[in-house]
Protein backbone atom coordinates (compact mmCIF):
# COMPACT_ATOMS: atom_id res chain seq x y z
CA UNK A 1 0.00 0.00 0.00
CA UNK A 2 1.20 3.37 -1.05
CA UNK A 3 -0.44 5.38 1.47
CA UNK A 4 0.85 3.41 4.20
CA UNK A 5 4.39 5.06 3.02
CA UNK A 6 2.91 8.43 4.18
CA UNK A 7 2.10 7.38 7.61
CA UNK A 8 2.13 10.18 9.99
CA UNK A 9 5.90 9.85 10.90
CA UNK A 10 7.00 10.58 7.36
CA UNK A 11 4.99 13.58 6.99
CA UNK A 12 5.99 15.17 10.31
CA UNK A 13 9.60 15.14 8.91
CA UNK A 14 8.71 16.42 5.74
CA UNK A 15 6.84 19.05 7.67
CA UNK A 16 9.29 19.55 10.32
CA UNK A 17 12.55 17.90 8.76
CA UNK A 18 15.83 17.35 11.39
CA UNK A 19 18.92 18.87 10.68
CA UNK A 20 17.89 20.86 7.15
CA UNK A 21 20.38 23.83 7.53
CA UNK A 22 23.50 25.55 6.80
CA UNK A 23 26.70 25.23 8.57
CA UNK A 24 28.85 28.30 8.28
CA UNK A 25 32.21 26.55 7.50
CA UNK A 26 31.76 22.67 6.94
CA UNK A 27 34.68 20.48 6.37
CA UNK A 28 32.76 18.97 4.04
CA UNK A 29 30.11 19.35 1.33
CA UNK A 30 28.41 18.06 -1.67
CA UNK A 31 24.95 18.13 -3.98
CA UNK A 32 23.65 16.04 -6.24
CA UNK A 33 20.28 15.97 -8.56
CA UNK A 34 18.56 13.08 -8.15
CA UNK A 35 18.08 12.78 -12.46
CA UNK A 36 14.80 11.42 -11.81
CA UNK A 37 12.85 14.19 -10.48
CA UNK A 38 15.65 16.91 -10.59
CA UNK A 39 15.68 17.36 -6.96
CA UNK A 40 18.88 18.36 -5.47
CA UNK A 41 20.05 17.48 -1.84
CA UNK A 42 23.26 19.28 -0.26
CA UNK A 43 24.86 18.11 2.69
CA UNK A 44 27.45 20.00 4.96
CA UNK A 45 29.59 18.29 7.30
CA UNK A 46 31.67 19.37 10.30
CA UNK A 47 34.13 16.54 11.07
CA UNK A 48 36.24 16.72 14.13
CA UNK A 49 38.81 14.00 15.56
CA UNK A 50 37.31 11.54 12.65
CA UNK A 51 33.85 11.85 13.75
CA UNK A 52 30.88 13.69 12.62
CA UNK A 53 30.23 16.35 14.85
CA UNK A 54 27.51 18.50 13.13
CA UNK A 55 25.54 17.85 9.75
CA UNK A 56 22.98 19.79 8.16
CA UNK A 57 21.00 19.14 4.78
CA UNK A 58 19.29 21.25 2.50
CA UNK A 59 17.22 20.63 -0.59
CA UNK A 60 13.94 20.49 -1.90
CA UNK A 61 12.07 16.44 -2.69
CA UNK A 62 9.37 15.07 -1.95
CA UNK A 63 8.35 13.74 1.61
CA UNK A 64 10.28 10.45 1.00
CA UNK A 65 13.24 11.77 0.54
CA UNK A 66 12.94 14.60 2.80
CA UNK A 67 12.12 12.41 5.59
CA UNK A 68 15.12 9.78 4.67
CA UNK A 69 17.78 12.76 4.91
CA UNK A 70 16.36 13.87 8.18
CA UNK A 71 17.04 10.41 9.39
CA UNK A 72 20.06 9.65 7.87
CA UNK A 73 21.57 12.82 9.49
CA UNK A 74 20.10 12.40 12.60
CA UNK A 75 21.39 8.63 12.54
CA UNK A 76 25.25 9.44 11.40
CA UNK A 77 26.05 12.52 14.51
CA UNK A 78 28.91 11.32 16.64
CA UNK A 79 29.35 8.48 14.54
CA UNK A 80 33.41 8.14 12.98
CA UNK A 81 33.93 8.02 9.31
CA UNK A 82 34.14 4.51 8.85
CA UNK A 83 31.09 3.71 10.56
CA UNK A 84 29.47 6.04 7.77
CA UNK A 85 31.57 4.97 5.01
CA UNK A 86 30.51 1.11 6.39
CA UNK A 87 26.31 2.22 6.05
CA UNK A 88 24.55 0.25 3.49
CA UNK A 89 21.31 0.52 1.50
CA UNK A 90 19.72 -1.75 3.64
CA UNK A 91 20.59 0.40 7.10
CA UNK A 92 18.72 3.09 5.35
CA UNK A 93 15.63 1.60 4.35
CA UNK A 94 16.17 0.04 7.87
CA UNK A 95 15.55 3.71 9.58
CA UNK A 96 11.88 3.04 8.64
CA UNK A 97 10.32 0.78 7.76
CA UNK A 98 7.76 1.26 4.84
CA UNK A 99 6.84 -0.09 1.52
CA UNK A 100 8.63 1.50 -1.35
CA UNK A 101 8.68 0.94 -4.86
CA UNK A 102 11.59 0.29 -6.82
CA UNK A 103 11.47 4.01 -7.95
CA UNK A 104 10.71 5.85 -4.78
CA UNK A 105 13.55 3.66 -3.14
CA UNK A 106 15.65 5.80 -5.11
CA UNK A 107 14.18 8.61 -3.11
CA UNK A 108 14.68 7.05 0.20
CA UNK A 109 18.97 6.69 -1.25
CA UNK A 110 19.07 10.06 -2.40
CA UNK A 111 20.69 11.17 0.48
CA UNK A 112 23.00 8.24 1.26
CA UNK A 113 24.41 8.81 -2.09
CA UNK A 114 24.82 12.71 -1.53
CA UNK A 115 26.55 11.93 1.97
CA UNK A 116 29.07 9.34 0.52
CA UNK A 117 29.78 12.59 -1.84
CA UNK A 118 30.49 14.52 0.76
CA UNK A 119 33.00 12.32 2.30
CA UNK A 120 34.97 12.24 -0.60
CA UNK A 121 34.73 16.03 -0.91
CA UNK A 122 37.02 17.95 2.21
CA UNK A 123 36.94 21.59 1.76
CA UNK A 124 40.54 23.15 3.05
CA UNK B 1 -20.97 17.30 -31.40
CA UNK B 2 -23.18 14.70 -29.22
CA UNK B 3 -22.49 12.22 -32.29
CA UNK B 4 -18.83 12.75 -31.55
CA UNK B 5 -19.31 12.21 -27.72
CA UNK B 6 -20.99 8.96 -28.44
CA UNK B 7 -18.51 7.60 -31.03
CA UNK B 8 -15.60 8.27 -28.88
CA UNK B 9 -17.28 6.83 -25.42
CA UNK B 10 -17.19 3.39 -27.59
CA UNK B 11 -13.74 3.52 -28.03
CA UNK B 12 -12.00 2.38 -25.24
CA UNK B 13 -13.42 -0.70 -25.69
CA UNK B 14 -10.85 -1.25 -28.83
CA UNK B 15 -7.90 -0.86 -26.65
CA UNK B 16 -7.30 -3.86 -24.33
CA UNK B 17 -4.99 -2.78 -22.02
CA UNK B 18 -8.37 -1.17 -20.41
CA UNK B 19 -9.93 -4.58 -20.47
CA UNK B 20 -7.18 -5.82 -17.96
CA UNK B 21 -6.74 -3.04 -16.57
CA UNK B 22 -10.53 -1.92 -15.63
CA UNK B 23 -9.74 0.28 -13.07
CA UNK B 24 -6.91 2.18 -14.87
CA UNK B 25 -7.25 5.47 -14.93
CA UNK B 26 -4.63 6.59 -17.69
CA UNK B 27 -3.65 10.03 -17.89
CA UNK B 28 -0.02 9.35 -19.14
CA UNK B 29 -0.54 9.23 -23.36
CA UNK B 30 2.45 12.04 -23.61
CA UNK B 31 4.92 9.22 -22.52
CA UNK B 32 3.30 7.02 -24.60
CA UNK B 33 -0.16 5.81 -25.58
CA UNK B 34 -2.40 2.91 -25.33
CA UNK B 35 -2.18 0.08 -28.15
CA UNK B 36 -5.80 -0.49 -29.95
CA UNK B 37 -6.30 -4.07 -30.88
CA UNK B 38 -5.95 -3.67 -33.97
CA UNK B 39 -2.06 -3.11 -33.88
CA UNK B 40 -1.58 -6.08 -31.19
CA UNK B 41 -3.32 -8.19 -33.75
CA UNK B 42 -0.75 -6.95 -36.63
CA UNK B 43 2.14 -7.71 -34.72
CA UNK B 44 0.60 -11.15 -33.88
CA UNK B 45 -0.56 -11.93 -37.98
CA UNK B 46 3.11 -10.41 -38.54
CA UNK B 47 4.91 -12.84 -36.49
CA UNK B 48 2.72 -15.95 -36.46
CA UNK B 49 1.56 -15.88 -40.31
CA UNK B 50 4.43 -13.54 -42.24
CA UNK B 51 7.67 -12.83 -40.80
CA UNK B 52 10.68 -13.01 -42.83
CA UNK B 53 13.09 -9.88 -43.74
CA UNK B 54 12.55 -7.36 -46.53
CA UNK B 55 13.90 -6.07 -49.40
CA UNK B 56 16.26 -9.36 -50.93
CA UNK B 57 14.24 -11.94 -50.44
CA UNK B 58 13.02 -13.55 -53.41
CA UNK B 59 10.69 -15.99 -51.70
CA UNK B 60 6.83 -15.08 -51.12
CA UNK B 61 6.99 -14.73 -47.50
CA UNK B 62 9.83 -12.24 -47.79
CA UNK B 63 8.24 -10.47 -51.06
CA UNK B 64 4.58 -10.02 -49.14
CA UNK B 65 6.57 -8.46 -46.20
CA UNK B 66 8.76 -5.90 -48.29
CA UNK B 67 5.14 -5.05 -50.07
CA UNK B 68 3.13 -4.26 -46.87
CA UNK B 69 6.68 -2.37 -45.06
CA UNK B 70 6.57 -0.60 -48.28
CA UNK B 71 3.18 -0.28 -48.50
CA UNK B 72 3.25 1.88 -44.96
CA UNK B 73 5.79 4.51 -46.23
CA UNK B 74 3.00 5.83 -49.04
CA UNK B 75 0.16 5.12 -46.25
CA UNK B 76 2.43 7.46 -43.93
CA UNK B 77 3.51 10.09 -46.46
CA UNK B 78 -0.45 10.48 -47.29
CA UNK B 79 -1.28 10.85 -43.67
CA UNK B 80 1.13 13.93 -42.93
CA UNK B 81 0.64 15.42 -47.53
CA UNK B 82 3.96 13.95 -47.78
CA UNK B 83 5.67 12.05 -50.88
CA UNK B 84 6.51 8.31 -50.67
CA UNK B 85 10.42 8.62 -50.83
CA UNK B 86 9.89 11.58 -48.28
CA UNK B 87 9.08 9.55 -45.29
CA UNK B 88 12.13 7.76 -43.58
CA UNK B 89 11.76 4.60 -41.07
CA UNK B 90 13.67 5.04 -37.58
CA UNK B 91 13.51 4.28 -33.69
CA UNK B 92 11.89 7.01 -32.36
CA UNK B 93 12.14 11.23 -32.83
CA UNK B 94 14.75 10.79 -30.83
CA UNK B 95 16.77 8.72 -33.44
CA UNK B 96 15.28 10.99 -35.86
CA UNK B 97 16.71 13.86 -34.85
CA UNK B 98 19.99 12.73 -33.89
CA UNK B 99 20.22 11.87 -37.52
CA UNK B 100 19.78 15.46 -38.71
CA UNK B 101 22.18 16.60 -36.18
CA UNK B 102 25.09 14.00 -37.47
CA UNK B 103 24.30 14.59 -41.37
CA UNK B 104 23.09 17.99 -41.97
CA UNK B 105 26.34 19.65 -41.06
CA UNK B 106 27.27 18.86 -44.99
CA UNK B 107 24.41 21.34 -46.51
CA UNK B 108 24.92 23.94 -44.51
CA UNK B 109 26.47 26.95 -46.01
CA UNK B 110 29.95 28.27 -44.80
CA UNK B 111 28.85 31.27 -43.26
CA UNK B 112 25.95 30.22 -41.18
CA UNK B 113 27.10 29.10 -37.51
CA UNK B 114 24.05 29.00 -35.71
CA UNK B 115 21.52 26.73 -34.53
CA UNK B 116 17.77 27.97 -33.11
CA UNK B 117 16.00 25.84 -30.52
CA UNK B 118 13.62 27.15 -28.19
CA UNK B 119 13.28 26.81 -23.99
CA UNK B 120 10.79 24.64 -24.29
CA UNK B 121 12.49 21.73 -26.26
CA UNK B 122 12.24 18.39 -25.06
CA UNK B 123 16.01 16.99 -24.16
CA UNK B 124 15.82 15.13 -27.79
CA UNK B 125 15.58 17.92 -29.16
CA UNK B 126 17.99 20.20 -27.31
CA UNK B 127 20.84 17.37 -26.73
CA UNK B 128 21.34 16.56 -30.07
CA UNK B 129 21.89 20.23 -31.38
CA UNK B 130 23.93 20.63 -28.11
CA UNK B 131 26.53 17.87 -29.44
CA UNK B 132 25.91 19.18 -33.00
CA UNK B 133 27.29 22.95 -31.93
CA UNK B 134 30.57 21.74 -29.71
CA UNK B 135 31.33 19.34 -32.55
CA UNK B 136 30.98 21.89 -35.58
CA UNK B 137 32.10 25.18 -32.90
CA UNK B 138 28.62 26.32 -33.78
CA UNK B 139 26.64 28.57 -31.25
CA UNK B 140 23.00 27.44 -29.82
CA UNK B 141 20.29 30.62 -29.28
CA UNK B 142 17.06 29.81 -28.08
CA UNK B 143 13.76 31.55 -28.64
CA UNK B 144 12.51 32.32 -25.24
CA UNK B 145 8.70 31.87 -23.49
CA UNK B 146 6.70 34.43 -21.89
CA UNK B 147 3.48 33.33 -20.25
CA UNK B 148 4.09 29.69 -21.17
CA UNK B 149 4.15 30.10 -25.12
CA UNK B 150 7.07 31.50 -27.24
CA UNK B 151 7.83 34.95 -28.10
CA UNK B 152 7.49 35.91 -31.55
CA UNK B 153 8.86 39.00 -31.44
CA UNK B 154 12.04 37.85 -29.71
CA UNK B 155 12.47 35.34 -32.82
CA UNK B 156 12.59 37.45 -35.01
CA UNK B 157 15.92 38.74 -33.36
CA UNK B 158 17.63 35.67 -32.47
CA UNK B 159 16.60 34.26 -36.00
CA UNK B 160 19.07 36.09 -38.36
CA UNK B 161 21.32 35.40 -41.66
CA UNK B 162 23.69 33.47 -39.79
CA UNK B 163 21.35 30.68 -38.48
CA UNK B 164 21.37 27.28 -40.31
CA UNK B 165 19.21 25.38 -38.64
CA UNK B 166 16.05 26.27 -36.50
CA UNK B 167 14.42 23.39 -34.64
CA UNK B 168 11.49 23.72 -32.76
CA UNK B 169 8.90 21.52 -31.13
CA UNK B 170 5.47 21.73 -32.64
CA UNK B 171 3.84 21.22 -29.22
CA UNK B 172 5.49 21.30 -25.54
CA UNK B 173 5.17 18.46 -23.51
CA UNK B 174 5.27 20.25 -20.31
CA UNK B 175 3.16 23.36 -21.29
CA UNK B 176 1.02 21.51 -23.76
CA UNK B 177 1.32 24.90 -26.19
CA UNK B 178 0.83 24.88 -29.60
CA UNK B 179 3.40 26.56 -31.21
CA UNK B 180 2.66 28.72 -34.05
CA UNK B 181 5.31 27.21 -36.14
CA UNK B 182 3.73 28.60 -39.29
CA UNK B 183 5.49 31.39 -38.15
CA UNK B 184 8.62 30.22 -37.52
CA UNK B 185 9.29 28.30 -40.72
CA UNK B 186 8.39 31.76 -42.18
CA UNK B 187 10.70 33.67 -39.98
CA UNK B 188 13.26 31.01 -40.71
CA UNK B 189 12.55 30.86 -44.47
CA UNK B 190 13.30 34.51 -44.88
CA UNK B 191 16.82 33.92 -43.53
CA UNK B 192 17.01 30.63 -45.95
CA UNK B 193 17.34 28.52 -42.20
CA UNK B 194 17.17 25.07 -42.65
CA UNK B 195 13.27 23.81 -40.69
CA UNK B 196 12.74 21.37 -38.38
CA UNK B 197 9.74 20.31 -36.15
CA UNK B 198 9.37 17.87 -33.42
CA UNK B 199 6.40 16.54 -33.88
CA UNK B 200 6.22 13.74 -31.49
CA UNK B 201 3.78 15.45 -29.60
CA UNK B 202 1.53 16.99 -31.83
CA UNK B 203 1.00 14.03 -34.80
CA UNK B 204 -1.70 12.42 -31.81
CA UNK B 205 -3.88 15.05 -32.01
CA UNK B 206 -3.71 17.04 -35.18
CA UNK B 207 -3.55 16.98 -38.51
CA UNK B 208 -0.30 17.37 -39.74
CA UNK B 209 0.35 18.28 -43.53
CA UNK B 210 4.12 19.27 -44.33
CA UNK B 211 3.10 20.46 -47.43
CA UNK B 212 1.33 23.19 -46.79
CA UNK B 213 3.81 23.85 -43.29
CA UNK B 214 6.94 23.79 -45.89
CA UNK B 215 9.15 22.55 -42.99
CA UNK B 216 12.53 21.08 -44.27
CA UNK B 217 11.82 17.79 -41.92
CA UNK B 218 9.72 16.75 -39.10
CA UNK B 219 9.90 14.10 -37.05
CA UNK B 220 7.67 11.78 -34.76
CA UNK B 221 7.17 9.13 -32.58
CA UNK B 222 4.90 5.71 -33.53
CA UNK B 223 4.23 4.81 -30.23
CA UNK B 224 2.66 7.99 -28.98
CA UNK B 225 0.31 7.75 -31.43
CA UNK B 226 -0.68 4.71 -30.87
CA UNK B 227 1.52 2.51 -32.35
CA UNK B 228 3.97 -0.32 -31.46
CA UNK B 229 6.94 0.66 -29.84
CA UNK B 230 10.44 1.26 -31.61
CA UNK B 231 9.04 2.95 -35.22
CA UNK B 232 10.10 6.68 -35.48
CA UNK B 233 9.65 8.97 -38.43
CA UNK B 234 11.58 11.30 -39.88
CA UNK B 235 9.87 13.39 -42.80
CA UNK B 236 12.53 15.24 -44.95
CA UNK B 237 12.35 16.66 -48.12
CA UNK B 238 13.10 14.87 -51.56
CA UNK B 239 15.69 17.18 -52.51
CA UNK B 240 17.30 17.46 -49.12
CA UNK B 241 17.18 13.85 -48.18
CA UNK B 242 19.09 13.06 -51.55
CA UNK B 243 22.20 15.80 -50.13
CA UNK B 244 22.10 14.45 -47.05
CA UNK B 245 24.66 11.72 -46.46
CA UNK B 246 23.79 8.52 -44.11
CA UNK B 247 23.78 8.44 -40.47
CA UNK B 248 24.20 4.84 -39.68
CA UNK B 249 25.99 2.72 -42.09
CA UNK B 250 25.64 -1.27 -42.95
CA UNK B 251 23.05 -3.80 -44.73
CA UNK B 252 20.60 -1.94 -46.56
CA UNK B 253 21.48 1.12 -47.58
CA UNK B 254 23.84 0.27 -50.33
CA UNK B 255 23.96 0.87 -54.10
CA UNK B 256 27.51 -0.90 -54.67
CA UNK B 257 29.97 -2.18 -52.42
CA UNK B 258 34.07 -2.88 -52.70
CA UNK B 259 36.16 -3.31 -50.15
CA UNK B 260 37.47 0.11 -49.86
CA UNK B 261 34.21 1.82 -51.42
CA UNK B 262 30.80 2.18 -51.56
CA UNK B 263 27.98 3.67 -53.17
CA UNK B 264 24.79 4.91 -51.31
CA UNK B 265 21.23 3.86 -51.96
CA UNK B 266 18.78 6.17 -53.06
CA UNK B 267 16.90 7.91 -50.16
CA UNK B 268 14.64 7.43 -47.98
CA UNK B 269 16.90 3.81 -48.41
CA UNK B 270 20.18 5.34 -47.43
CA UNK B 271 18.82 6.19 -44.08
CA UNK B 272 17.63 2.59 -43.32
CA UNK B 273 21.21 0.93 -42.27
CA UNK B 274 20.12 -2.54 -41.07
CA UNK B 275 17.13 -4.78 -40.77
CA UNK B 276 13.74 -2.58 -39.91
CA UNK B 277 11.38 -3.01 -37.26
CA UNK B 278 9.13 -4.72 -39.80
CA UNK B 279 6.47 -6.08 -37.53
CA UNK B 280 6.14 -2.26 -35.82
CA UNK B 281 5.84 -0.21 -39.36
CA UNK B 282 3.23 -2.72 -40.37
CA UNK B 283 1.30 -2.66 -37.53
CA UNK B 284 1.82 1.50 -37.69
CA UNK B 285 0.11 1.47 -40.90
CA UNK B 286 -2.93 -0.57 -39.34
CA UNK B 287 -2.80 2.09 -36.68
CA UNK B 288 -3.02 5.20 -39.46
CA UNK B 289 -5.72 3.21 -41.19
CA UNK B 290 -7.57 3.25 -37.88
CA UNK B 291 -7.54 6.67 -36.65
CA UNK B 292 -8.30 7.80 -40.31
CA UNK B 293 -11.28 5.98 -39.92
CA UNK B 294 -11.69 7.29 -36.40
CA UNK B 295 -11.44 10.67 -37.91
CA UNK B 296 -8.73 13.56 -36.73
CA UNK B 297 -10.97 16.36 -36.45
CA UNK B 298 -13.63 14.29 -34.79
CA UNK B 299 -10.21 13.36 -32.15
CA UNK B 300 -9.62 16.76 -31.98
CA UNK B 301 -12.98 18.31 -31.11
CA UNK B 302 -13.24 15.33 -28.27
CA UNK B 303 -9.97 15.97 -26.71
CA UNK B 304 -10.64 19.67 -26.54
CA UNK B 305 -13.69 19.22 -25.21
CA UNK B 306 -12.39 17.24 -22.38
CA UNK B 307 -9.02 19.63 -21.89
CA UNK B 308 -11.68 22.61 -21.23
CA UNK B 309 -13.16 20.17 -18.81
CA UNK B 310 -10.68 19.31 -17.20
CA UNK B 311 -8.85 22.48 -17.10
CA UNK B 312 -11.81 23.77 -15.27
CA UNK B 313 -11.77 21.12 -12.79
CA UNK B 314 -8.45 21.69 -11.71
CA UNK B 315 -8.48 25.44 -12.07
CA UNK B 316 -11.53 24.62 -8.67
CA UNK B 317 -8.90 22.57 -6.88
CA UNK B 318 -7.35 24.78 -3.89
CA UNK B 319 -3.33 25.37 -3.87
CA UNK B 320 -2.94 24.74 -7.05
CA UNK B 321 -0.64 26.32 -9.96
CA UNK B 322 -0.75 25.19 -13.42
CA UNK B 323 1.27 25.79 -16.44
CA UNK B 324 -0.38 26.37 -19.32
CA UNK B 325 -1.18 28.85 -21.90
CA UNK B 326 -4.95 28.64 -21.69
CA UNK B 327 -7.27 26.76 -24.01
CA UNK B 328 -6.95 28.12 -27.28
CA UNK B 329 -2.61 27.88 -27.51
CA UNK B 330 -2.58 24.12 -25.92
CA UNK B 331 -3.73 20.62 -26.55
CA UNK B 332 -4.39 17.35 -24.78
CA UNK B 333 -2.07 18.15 -21.64
CA UNK B 334 -2.02 19.84 -18.35
CA UNK B 335 0.70 20.65 -15.74
CA UNK B 336 0.42 21.60 -12.39
CA UNK B 337 2.00 21.66 -9.13
CA UNK B 338 -0.51 21.57 -6.03
CA UNK B 339 1.29 23.74 -3.33
CA UNK B 340 3.52 22.07 -1.12
CA UNK B 341 3.11 18.96 -2.01
CA UNK B 342 6.01 17.22 -4.12
CA UNK B 343 5.15 16.20 -7.91
CA UNK B 344 6.07 12.77 -6.78
CA UNK B 345 4.17 12.41 -4.22
CA UNK B 346 1.32 13.27 -5.52
CA UNK B 347 1.93 10.81 -8.01
CA UNK B 348 2.81 7.80 -5.91
CA UNK B 349 -0.70 8.44 -4.00
CA UNK B 350 -2.70 8.71 -6.94
CA UNK B 351 -1.18 5.82 -8.14
CA UNK B 352 -2.93 4.02 -5.06
CA UNK B 353 -6.08 4.61 -6.95
CA UNK B 354 -5.15 3.39 -10.51
CA UNK B 355 -4.78 6.57 -11.46
CA UNK B 356 -1.69 7.38 -13.62
CA UNK B 357 -0.02 9.95 -14.30
CA UNK B 358 3.99 11.65 -14.67
CA UNK B 359 5.57 13.74 -12.08
CA UNK B 360 8.93 15.22 -12.50
CA UNK B 361 10.92 17.59 -15.19
CA UNK B 362 9.49 15.55 -17.94
CA UNK B 363 13.27 15.78 -20.05
CA UNK B 364 12.84 19.40 -19.69
CA UNK B 365 15.13 20.20 -16.94
CA UNK B 366 16.23 23.84 -18.44
CA UNK B 367 12.32 25.00 -18.69
CA UNK B 368 12.17 23.64 -14.96
CA UNK B 369 14.73 26.14 -14.11
CA UNK B 370 13.60 28.92 -15.99
CA UNK B 371 9.96 28.36 -14.36
CA UNK B 372 12.15 27.92 -10.97
CA UNK B 373 10.50 24.90 -10.13
CA UNK B 374 11.83 21.51 -9.66
CA UNK B 375 9.09 19.45 -11.55
CA UNK B 376 5.61 19.38 -12.24
CA UNK B 377 2.66 16.79 -12.52
CA UNK B 378 0.67 16.19 -15.92
CA UNK B 379 -1.54 14.68 -17.22
CA UNK B 380 -1.89 13.75 -20.60
CA UNK B 381 -5.05 13.21 -22.36
CA UNK B 382 -6.31 10.93 -25.39
CA UNK B 383 -9.68 10.07 -27.30
CA UNK B 384 -9.91 6.84 -25.18
CA UNK B 385 -10.15 9.07 -21.87
CA UNK B 386 -13.42 10.47 -20.70
CA UNK B 387 -15.05 12.96 -18.57
CA UNK B 388 -14.84 10.32 -15.84
CA UNK B 389 -11.09 10.15 -15.86
CA UNK B 390 -10.66 13.90 -15.33
CA UNK B 391 -13.55 12.61 -12.33
CA UNK B 392 -11.58 10.47 -10.56
CA UNK B 393 -8.33 12.49 -11.12
CA UNK B 394 -9.93 15.23 -9.18
CA UNK B 395 -11.06 13.15 -6.19
CA UNK B 396 -7.43 11.80 -6.13
CA UNK B 397 -6.37 15.20 -5.82
CA UNK B 398 -8.41 15.58 -2.79
CA UNK B 399 -7.40 12.52 -1.70
CA UNK B 400 -3.78 13.46 -1.98
CA UNK B 401 -4.23 16.91 -0.17
CA UNK B 402 -6.08 14.99 3.06
CA UNK B 403 -2.93 12.93 3.40
CA UNK B 404 -0.83 15.73 3.41
CA UNK B 405 -3.25 18.19 5.06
Amino acid sequence: MTLEMYREYILDLYKNPLNKGNIENPSHEYKKNNPLCGDEVKIQLQVEDNKIHEVKFQGIGCAISIAFASLLTEKIKNLTIEEVKNLNKDDILELVKIPLSPVRIKCALLSLDVLRGALENARD
Amino acid sequence: MKTILKKMLDVKKEFPIFKNNPHLVYLDSAATSQKPKTVIESLKNFYEKENANIHRGVYTLSEIATEKFEKVREIIARFINAEKDEIVFTKNTTESLNLLSYSIKDIIPENKNEIVLTEMEHHSNLIPWQQMARRNNMKLKFIPIKNFELDYEKAREIITERTAIVSVTHVSNVLGTVNLIDKIINISKEKSAITIIDAAQSVPHLKIDVKKLDCDFLAFSGHKVYGPLGVGILYGKKELLEKLPPFLTGGGMIEEVNYDNVTWNRAPLKFEAGTQNIGGVIAFGEVIKYLEELGLDNIYEYERELLIYALEKLNEIKNIEIYNPGIDKSLALISFNIKRIHPHDVASILNEYDIAIRAGHHCCMPLMKKLGISGTCRISLSFYNTKKDIDMLIKGIEKVQEVFK
